[in-house]
């Protein structure tokens, strides 16, 4: 069975991650201590709370050292928050660096009415293994008032709110996804089970 | 293109789903468990479920009940009633609701808001807003469950809110709730202009038409129970109209 770990790092509210992976037929273990990261062939970083707080707690004990060491060699799935961290810096922490594994910067979504908040298409850049019977421009569902802003080749769907931003991000084992696929139904369940299958192959 | 929502809302006592009229005549009508699942299949974009026992025993069973009924529900789950400090939040968020509603709590005590935006953050707070209409563009809010009249008017509240952290606003016309005669239009008028949170219309859906006026004013999301409970319309339904008259919504 795949090993799953999910990331809890400031004690959010983790259950509907669990509960999406167990209801696909894995254990997630959750856990803040590293050693358990390393057992696992897939690590989640699930998406509340905000990027200072996120960073300053993954610094203590280096923690951020070791992901960044694990992001090597295991496979990842960053959400939400979780995938913002991948970059170098955010506009809701100045002068708090991400963990810098891609090149670009997290920015607030330019428009009143914030959070961005509800069911918002996902539009396909490029052909994903993770969208296996998932249409083109398929809902997702979104919570977020900050978005990234990359010139990397890594975007794999768009979604559009104020901006047009990337919201699924890929790269050889490393995921990350601005919806939340643990509250997308049908379709947030199918992304998960591709992932799962793709780990399966290797 | 971010799609309007619509959202069943379950009042529960126990394991019961119930419906009343103006918050009052209650009778059962389904099984929430049961129920939350099959709007989810049916489409619904999110679930809402109140507990409207308001009583000390009633609050452990609530928190058994959420447990149950987000264990398999792949949408966000909005809880609330009879919440009233940040360690119920915390035992509800636990049991697996995203977001919580608060409603009297914060008439009474306002600082709750900014506490649980703060230590849950915004996304997570639904501000339930009742109100009763007391002359022309004027409403005054009314807590525990309807019954009992603050003297806040409803445009300070509002704004209130927003700034103390809310994160959506649940707004339900009392005159209007249960009667099928359609929303308070000029209510859902007030509140946007007061407000830019997401706002939820409540009270008084009884026709596809209904629901339309409510969105096509620019509301984000209709809350609707009685419409889908007694099967007068279905979800797909719903959508299938919303989408026909422009309106943007999540169709699979």
């Amino acid at each position: 069975m795949v090993k799953v770990s999910i990331i809890d790092y400031a004690g959010g509210n983790l259950f509907s991650i669990v509960k999406a992976f167990k209801y696909i037929g894995l254990e997630p273990v959750v856990s803040g201590d590293y050693k358990d990261w390393e057992k696992s062939d897939l690590l989640v970083f699930p998406g509340q709370g905000n990027f200072s707080q996120a960073m300053i707690k993954l610094r203590e004990d280096n923690k951020d050292v070791i992901l960044r060491e694990l992001l090597k060699e295991k496979y990842f799935l960053g959400i939400c928050l979780g995938m913002q961290i991948l970059f170098e810096e955010s506009d809701e922490a100045p002068g708090i660096p991400g963990l810098g594994i891609f090149k670009g910067k997290v920015r607030r979504i330019p428009v009143d009415k914030i959070p961005h908040l509800g069911w918002n298409e996902v539009k396909l850049e490029k052909e994903s293994m993770l969208f296996k019977d998932i249409p083109d421009n398929s809902f997702f569902y979104f919570v977020h008032s900050y978005y990234v802003d990359t010139e990397e080749d890594i975007v794999y769907g768009l979604t559009e709110y104020g901006v047009t931003f990337p919201s699924f991000i890929m790269k050889d084992n490393i995921v990350g996804v601005q919806y939340h696929p643990e509250k997308s139904s049908s379709k947030g369940i199918k992304f998960l089970k591709n992932f799962l299958e793709e780990i399966k192959k290797c | 293109m971010l799609a309007k929502r619509i959202i069943p809302c379950l009042d529960t006592i126990g394991r019961n789903v119930v419906k009343g009229t103006s918050f009052v005549n209650i009778r059962i009508v389904g099984d929430a468990k049961e129920l939350a699942r099959r709007y989810e299949r049916e489409g619904a974009d999110e679930i809402v479920l109140l507990d409207i026992t308001a009583s000390e025993e009633g609050r452990g069973t609530f928190v058994d009940v959420v447990t149950e009924v987000a264990s398999e529900l792949f949408v966000p789950l909005t809880v609330g009633g009879g919440i009233k400090n940040i360690e119920d939040v915390r035992k509800l968020l636990k049991a697996g609701a995203d977001k919580v509603s608060i409603n009297t709590a914060a008439v009474e005590n306002p600082d709750i808001i900014n506490q649980i935006a703060s230590e849950f953050g915004s996304q997570c707070l639904v501000v339930a807003i009742d109100v009763k209409k007391r002359g022309k563009k004027s409403w005054e809010v009314y807590v525990k469950g309807g019954k009992v009249p603050t003297g806040i008017d409803f445009k300070d509240w509002i704004v209130e809110v927003e700034k103390r952290g809310a994160g959506e606003i649940l707004l339900t016309s009392i005159d209007a709730d249960g009667h099928l005669s359609g929303y308070d239009y000029e209510l859902l008028e007030c509140a946007l202009n007061y407000s830019n949170l997401p706002l939820i219309a409540s009270g008084g859906a009884g026709s596809l038409e209904d629901l339309y006026k409510a969105l096509k004013i620019g509301v984000d999301a209709v809350l609707a129970a009685s419409i889908f409970h007694f099967g007068t319309y279905t979800i797909p339904e719903v959508k299938k109209y919303l989408k026909e008259k422009g309106i943007w919504v999540r169709l699979d």
